[in-house]
């Protein structure tokens, strides 16, 4: 959108005398290098009306200065404009008035056809926005008025009053960029409007009261006056004097003031809007309408180049906008228009400021959540959860409640997302297990009932305890969703480990019948077999089931006839007799001298496959083991051959050392995710992957050309082993870093306190009069607030890069 | 001394008081050879005290209150003469949260009996000082605390003895010269003694603490007040519709409360002077030195002002003693008073106490306060501790140190000290994993009553563990003894820490400050620092700050200048759980000063980590790789995928969709996190 707008305007500047075509011809072989040529040559090429940069030099003179480098830099930019450069070399044979006699003397001349339009000392042209600004300048001579005095300016005013508008600039010197920037838009704009230029501080200070420290761009609205005893109303720039700002600026002030409309304000496009401006619209009434108009008309001086202002007619408009706004405020394209309700125009003013207030902080990425748990969170506040489904404590209830009831109970915080998250988990738990479970499920906001939840040792969330018959209760340890606490609150019905009595309920326990409905939780059941008289083996393993309660179905036998069982499973007492249902195998595992951890640790170690499918819920046991991982990727179940291949290569233990397992991207998608970073793309599947995270984070790939067969992999492996197989991609060793800065608020204070102190010293010092050091204080208040966050927010401004890119493409334009 | 005033006692007493008194008396002199010996002695059962008494109890420790009256608060027995007290009792804020109410009840002591908190006592927002005194007697009676009533210490002194915990006894002796040998004494006396200024004619000055409370003594009479306290305006209050008018004399401007966020600075409760002053009725202020003037009584008996050096100049009789109006006949206090009342505040009592334990009174205000380290500590003698309003010097003007909302914090601070160092336990702590540092920092700064309460005197104290995978939280320390915190709280500090202190703006409060002015609330995150009301600051040091650190440190700096600071963007409601506007710019600040990522994240994404990159994010680490992941519900996955923060994995065979990742969600497995960071 801004890239059309320059366009349309850079088309118009071409101007009688350079002509396009020719521009074209003339530098086509040339290119953007300063063209060297001899004095004949060059004057030969000059065409009539057309304006060229000569630098005559001396043939031996070096071929490289920094004048060269900068003229150099100016040829593109002068070609823009049409405008020609060119180094001759003053050869003894041809010689020219132009040549100067020593070499130090040696000067720029610019030609418009073969006319000498004017000659520049070398030291003028110190860079290339010199060397822009001296040639643009010399050739607007006409658009261009340099004045010096205040005079000088009211002479100018008068007399274009009532036909033409005025742009004045005031920069600090000649050759500047803000003087380039000055010329490069009277170049555009100079038959358009008068431009005045100075370099005198004095005549700045007529005008406004700003800071005369920078370069000044006034607006004159010189041609609507009709009184001319008046003065031209005047609207001064904002921005920093570039090209860009200053063509933003000539576009807005062209714009007219106050446009009437009668359309959805949500439709309404004005150039304001294209050029990053808000709209302001003033409803108004047929019955005052006369008002209305006058009041816009005002706000729309006040706000000429912070936002365009229009007259909506409410009574002519089609769709309806609340009764009692009375403006109507669009900050940008595409963003649902704000009503408001304001009673004067400061207030309209500060809405306008405060929106590019806004605007700039918005840009500010730091503020933008990049938590996946706070921002799903927060996202989904609004709706309305079954929180009905589990009980609510309080400071009161509470004792109470885990007292007469076996409860499972979630210590939240309302603010802490990782909680509330957990928080729709245990809900859904609560639905699935409703009437199935004697369980009561109960939660308390830590947030509300702080101290309750400090003695129950709660200080960070969530939290989930189990109290059952008032014991002690139980932390739950295991993943924070639905299904892992529901096996866990399934699994705590039965009081583990369970007391078998016969050797016929030792077989049904085994079998899985004993607790048919809790097998589907517990993939193995595990019973201790002791003979009656190793008591410390018994409470070793008695303390290891209660420690596993709720991941693992235990048991323990201990009766007099427990020979039988030792001998049917070939165990030699005590032992552990693992049942895993789905494979209906029973192994059996000695515990001589096994202490609780060990136990705990053999149970868990147990209940690991030997070829699992990897899920995201049971990763992290298998990465336990510190072993490289073998990963089958499927779409769907695996090919019962490939299985084989594997299981088989396990049986002759050539994968001890690894893990092999497969991933079903339909139950895991997440491994699509996976297979991406491995090898950029998705490969064919199946594919077998060696991933080694414990050491170097190498990847390799079985060749895709092969097939899965136990004899394949086998040498893969082996050739693995041997270093004679390269990775695909090493995964990447980066620490996990702040993802974005944080304010620097000491640099910030310290700025203050450096501005402080300046700006107090000498208040410290004549510290009598109260009442003035009251008012002072004040007012370097407003002064310490102020300053430090308007220099971010400029810090702010230059990080975007909007302008850079816009003036690119607006230069881009320009050569076509 | 005691025994003869007790003798009479003794005269009229019936069989009963005999049979009662005997084994005692056959018992003092033995007693008085041996001093009773107390691990912990409190001197007054005022509310310090017994709050002191409270926690000593709830440890087991030994120790006794001494308290002269009968009854505990007896200050509050008379005093505020007008029996309305300013501390607020707020009973409703429509939170459950009983920690964040202290915030708002300035009258109850901390304990673990729900029934006594002071809402229970008073339905008044500012209530009557026999409330105050009922409440405390139920404290003391309700939690048994052992106090010694109708015993009035006399006299401490100094036993040096290498066995004693601090190498010397405090010996108390009482009215009856009955000692006792204390290891730790615990001065809880308040400012009891009222401040007299001496110039010629102060004679004449009624003192606030016997002036009469009844309006109808005031009847058309002219009033002078000297002082501008809280007494002087409760006292100009109570008569100001009876006099002819008021006139309040004192040496500094008006310091109102409101403006120095100062609650011993006058309270708009008592201000209804100042209303009339400057709604141009009779009633005025004047500044003056004190100390500068003189009060003569002419021969009717009324009272006229004048200055010292007329006194001195001449040595006639009343009557012919210069007036200021003699030359300037507009001299502002050129009326002739009836009545001169001076409420000029409270001194503490040194008197009691021996040479020997260089109980001074700090220069810095005056002599109202016994000089006493940020450790509440006498900087005189180890071993004894100031405790409640005595305990002002910390804080005066300042903070609550001097007001029973303030000091039940800091002398629970100094109960945790001495627990300490004389039995070992450790300061008071929580330890958690890093990924909890931002939750655990929100949740103190939410509802924590002590460090709201004493703003820039009590702090909370984050210890990091090594490479900050864990941190200790300790509660509520006092921040001007940073320095020490290893010596006094028995942890280590050798990893780095986070100060949470709440401030207010640092040109905000002061009796000329227009603290109303327009823009004063700040609600963008990164002009948080420019915020004015009381709000959460952190401080991020990299090593403990040293002694000479911590007393040097730059002016108008509570703390050492930090390796970093935060300041939480001040809250019109004092809730800072707003997800972006106060936790993730603190999330922001603690991962920039610890250098890591402290996101959590879905089960999901860490199963894409752990299979991906080498290295996880500290929440995975210590969430999912233990098992313990966040699984997250269907519909919260749907809003991440949409936020672009997860992905969406399309269940159709075709190539994955992937565009929500090209957003530049910054650690995607692909790219690694962005690491370019502010220097801090």
């Amino acid at each position: 959108m801004h890239l059309e707008l320059m366009m349309s305007s850079s088309f118009s500047i071409f101007r009688v005398g350079i002509s396009l075509v020719m521009l074209c011809i003339f530098y086509k072989s040339a290119g953007d290098v300063l063209p060297e040529l001899s004095p004949h040559k060059y004057f030969s090429t000059l065409q009539p009306g057309k304006a060229s940069l000569a630098y005559f030099c001396q043939a031996d003179s070096p071929s490289t200065s920094v004048l060269l480098e900068e003229l150099n830099e100016a040829v593109k930019p002068l070609l823009d404009y049409g405008i020609s450069v060119a180094k001759v070399n003053c050869v003894k044979e041809e010689t020219s008035k132009y040549c100067g006699k020593e070499k130090d003397v040696m000067k720029a001349y610019l030609f418009r056809g073969h006319i000498l339009l004017r000659e520049f000392p070398t030291d003028a042209l110190f860079d290339v926005n010199a060397v822009v600004a001296h040639v643009l300048f010399a050739l607007l001579f006409n658009e261009v008025k340099y004045i010096s005095t205040w005079e000088d300016v009211q002479n100018v005013e008068n007399a274009l009053k009532g036909k033409a508008n005025i742009v004045f600039s005031y920069v600090r010197a000649i050759g500047t960029s803000e003087h380039r920037a000055v010329m490069e838009a009277a170049f555009v704009y100079g038959t358009t409007y008068q431009f005045v230029l100075t370099t005198e501080i004095a005549v700045l200070e007529r005008i406004g009261p700003e800071d005369i420290e920078y370069a000044h761009l006034y607006f004159f609205h010189c041609k609507p006056l009709l009184d001319l005893t008046q003065q031209c109303q005047r609207t001064l720039m904002q921005q920093p004097l570039t090209t860009l700002n200053i063509h933003r600026f000539i576009k807005i002030m062209e714009a007219p003031l106050l446009t009437e409309v009668a359309e959805d304000p949500q439709q309404v496009s004005t150039v304001h809007l294209q050029l990053g401006l808000p709209l302001v619209f003033i409803v108004s009434q047929r019955a005052t309408y006369e008002a209305d108009r006058r009041t816009a008309e005002w706000a729309a001086w006040r706000l000429l180049g912070k936002a365009g202002v229009l007259l909506l007619l409410r009574d002519l408009l089609e769709v309806n906008i609340p009764q009692h706004a009375n403006v109507v405020f669009k900050g940008e394209e595409g963003v649902p228009v704000e009503f408001l309700v304001l009673h004067d125009i400061d207030l309209l003013i500060a809405r306008v400021e405060s929106n590019a207030h806004i605007e700039e902080t918005g840009e500010d990425e730091g503020d933008i959540q990049d938590d996946e748990v706070a921002e799903t969170v927060y996202r989904d506040r609004k709706r309305q959860l079954p929180l009905e489904v589990t009980v609510e404590l309080t400071e009161e209830t509470f004792n109470m409640t885990v007292m007469a009831s076996d409860s499972v109970v979630l210590f939240y915080a309302g603010w802490e997302a990782v909680s509330m998250a957990f928080l729709q988990s245990f809900i859904d738990v609560a639905i699935k297990l409703k009437g199935t479970s004697s369980m009561l499920l109960s939660r308390i906001n830590c947030g509300d009932w702080s101290d309750t939840c400090t003695k129950q040792n709660v200080t960070e969330f969530p939290v989930v305890k189990m109290y059952k018959g008032g014991k002690n209760p139980v932390s739950y340890t295991g993943m924070l969703g639905t299904e892992d606490l529901i096996k866990f609150i399934q699994l705590n019905r039965i009081s583990c480990p369970v007391n078998i009595t016969s050797v016929q309920e030792a077989e049904e326990y085994l079998l899985g019948v004993l607790h048919e409905d809790l097998i589907s939780y517990s993939s193995v059941s595990v019973l201790g077999i002791f003979s009656p008289t190793m008591k410390t083996a018994k409470e070793d393993f008695i303390e290891a089931g209660n420690y596993l309660k709720g991941w693992v179905i235990t048991g323990i036998y201990s009766e007099d006839d427990v020979l039988i069982l030792s001998k049917k499973y070939a165990a030699t007492l005590p032992a552990l007799l693992l049942a895993r249902h789905k494979e209906g195998k029973i192994d059996s595992i000695p515990l001589a001298n096994t202490h609780t951890q060990d136990i705990v640790q053999i149970i868990r170690s147990a209940l690991l496959e030997t070829f699992p499918e990897i899920t995201v819920e049971n990763l992290p046991a298998y990465l336990r083991l510190q072993k490289p991982l073998l990963i089958l990727f499927s779409d769907g179940n695996i090919n019962h051959n490939y299985k084989k291949a594997i299981l088989d290569l396990v049986k002759q233990k050539h994968l001890d050392s690894l893990i092999p397992c497969w991933l079903n991207l339909k139950n895991t998608p997440a491994g699509r995710g996976i297979l991406q970073v491995y090898f950029d793309t998705l490969p064919p599947l199946p594919c077998l992957v060696l991933v080694n995270l414990h050491s170097d984070g190498q990847v390799f790939a079985f060749p895709s050309d092969q097939s899965i067969t136990e004899q394949n992999l086998f040498l893969w492996l082996k050739k693995l082993k041997a270093g004679l197989q390269s990775h695909i991609t090493i995964l990447s060793a980066q620490e996990w870093k702040p993802p974005l800065p944080a304010y620097d608020f000491l640099s910030m204070m310290d700025a203050s306190a450096s501005q402080y102190s300046t700006s107090e010293a000498p208040e410290n010092s004549k510290e009598t009069d109260v009442q003035e050091n009251d008012k002072k204080q004040h007012e370097d208040k407003s002064a310490v607030r102020k300053e430090p966050t308007e220099t971010l927010r400029i810090k702010r401004w230059n990080r975007s890069n909007w302008f850079k890119e816009a003036e690119i493409s607006f230069k881009h334009d320009k050569e076509l | 001394m005691g025994l003869p005033a007790a003798a009479p006692l003794w005269g009229s007493p019936g069989l009963l008081l005999t049979i009662a008194l005997h084994p005692a008396l056959s018992l003092r002199p033995a007693k008085a050879s041996a001093p009773q010996p107390r691990d912990y002695c409190i001197l007054g059962a005022g509310p310090a005290g017994l709050q002191m008494a409270y926690f000593l109890q709830r440890a087991g420790r030994d120790y006794t209150v001494f308290e002269r009256a009968a009854n505990p608060g007896s200050f509050f027995t008379r005093f505020p003469r007008h029996r309305k007290l300013i501390s607020i009792n707020k009973r409703y804020t429509g939170k459950a949260n009983a920690e964040f109410n202290l915030r708002h009840d300035w009258n109850s002591l901390l304990s673990h009996d729900a029934q006594l908190l002071f809402r229970h006592y008073s339905s008044a927002y500012f209530p009557d000082a026999g409330d105050m005194v009922r409440y405390l007697r139920d404290f003391a009676d309700r939690l048994g605390l052992r106090v010694l009533y109708n015993t009035a210490i006399a006299h401490v002194a100094l036993a040096k003895d290498r066995r004693a915990w601090n190498g010397h006894y405090f010996i108390l002796s009482d009215q009856d010269s009955q000692a006792y040998r204390c290891s730790v004494l615990l001065v809880a006396t308040g400012l009891s003694v009222p401040n007299l200024v001496d110039f010629p004619g102060s004679q004449y000055a009624e003192g606030y603490e016997s002036v009469s409370v009844d309006p109808e003594d005031f009847v058309g009479q002219n009033v002078l007040i000297l002082g501008r306290g809280n007494s002087a305006f409760e006292t100009a209050e109570n008569i100001l519709g009876v006099t002819n008018f008021i006139h309040m004399l004192s040496r500094s401007r008006v310091r109102l409360s409101w403006a120095t966020h100062y609650v011993g600075d006058l309270r708009a409760i008592n201000n209804g002077l100042l209303d009339t002053y400057q709604l141009k009725s009779l009633d005025g202020l004047l500044e003056s030195d004190l100390t500068d003037l003189a009060i003569v009584r002419d021969h009717v008996g009324k009272f006229h002002v004048t200055l010292k050096f007329f006194l001195e100049e001449t040595n006639q009789s009343a009557e012919a003693i210069p007036l200021p109006q003699d030359d300037n006949d507009n001299f502002a206090m050129r009326v002739a008073y009836d009545r001169v009342i001076r409420c000029l505040g409270w001194n503490f009592d040194f008197s009691i106490f021996n040479r020997s334990l260089r109980l001074s009174s700090g220069a810095a205000f005056g002599k109202k306060y016994p000089l006493i380290k940020a450790s509440y500590e006498s900087k005189g003698s180890r071993g004894l501790f100031v405790l409640g309003t005595a305990s002002h010097s910390v804080d005066y003007r300042k903070s609550a140190g001097g007001f029973i909302h303030g000091f039940r914090y800091t002398v629970r601070a100094v109960h945790r000290l001495l627990e300490h160092r004389h039995h070992g336990v450790p300061w008071p702590s929580t330890e958690h994993p890093v990924t909890q540092l931002t939750s655990s920092i929100i949740r103190r700064v939410n509802e924590a009553s002590g460090l709201y309460q004493m703003f820039g005197v009590l702090a909370d104290v984050v210890l990091l563990k090594e490479n900050a995978t864990a941190f200790e939280y300790l509660e509520e320390f006092p921040m001007q003894m940073l320095a020490q915190l290893e010596t006094l709280t028995g942890k280590q500090a050798r990893h780095g820490l986070f100060v949470i202190n709440m401030e207010y703006g640092r040109n905000f409060s002061g009796p000329e400050k227009d603290v109303f002015f327009y823009e004063r609330s700040v609600g963008h995150t990164e002009d948080a620092w420019q915020s004015n009301f009381l709000h959460p600051v952190i401080y991020y040091y990299r090593h403990l700050p040293t002694e000479q650190e911590v007393r040097f440190c730059p002016a108008d700096w509570p703390l050492p200048r930090p390796a970093a600071i935060h300041h939480i963007v001040e809250d019109f409601l004092t809730d800072w759980t707003a997800p972006v506007g106060h936790i993730l710019p603190l999330r922001r600040f603690l991962e920039n000063c610890l250098d890591t990522d402290l996101r959590s994240f879905y089960a999901e994404s860490c199963f894409l980590f752990a299979l991906t990159r080498q290295k996880l994010p500290p929440f995975c680490q210590q969430g999912y790789l233990r098992m313990q992941g966040l699984v997250g519900t269907e519909s919260l996955r749907q809003h991440g995928v949409e936020s672009g923060l997860l992905r969406g994995y399309a269940t159709t065979d075709g190539q994955p969709e992937d565009s929500s990742r090209q957003g530049g969600h910054p650690p995607s497995p692909v790219q690694p996190p962005d690491s370019n960071k502010e220097e801090l």
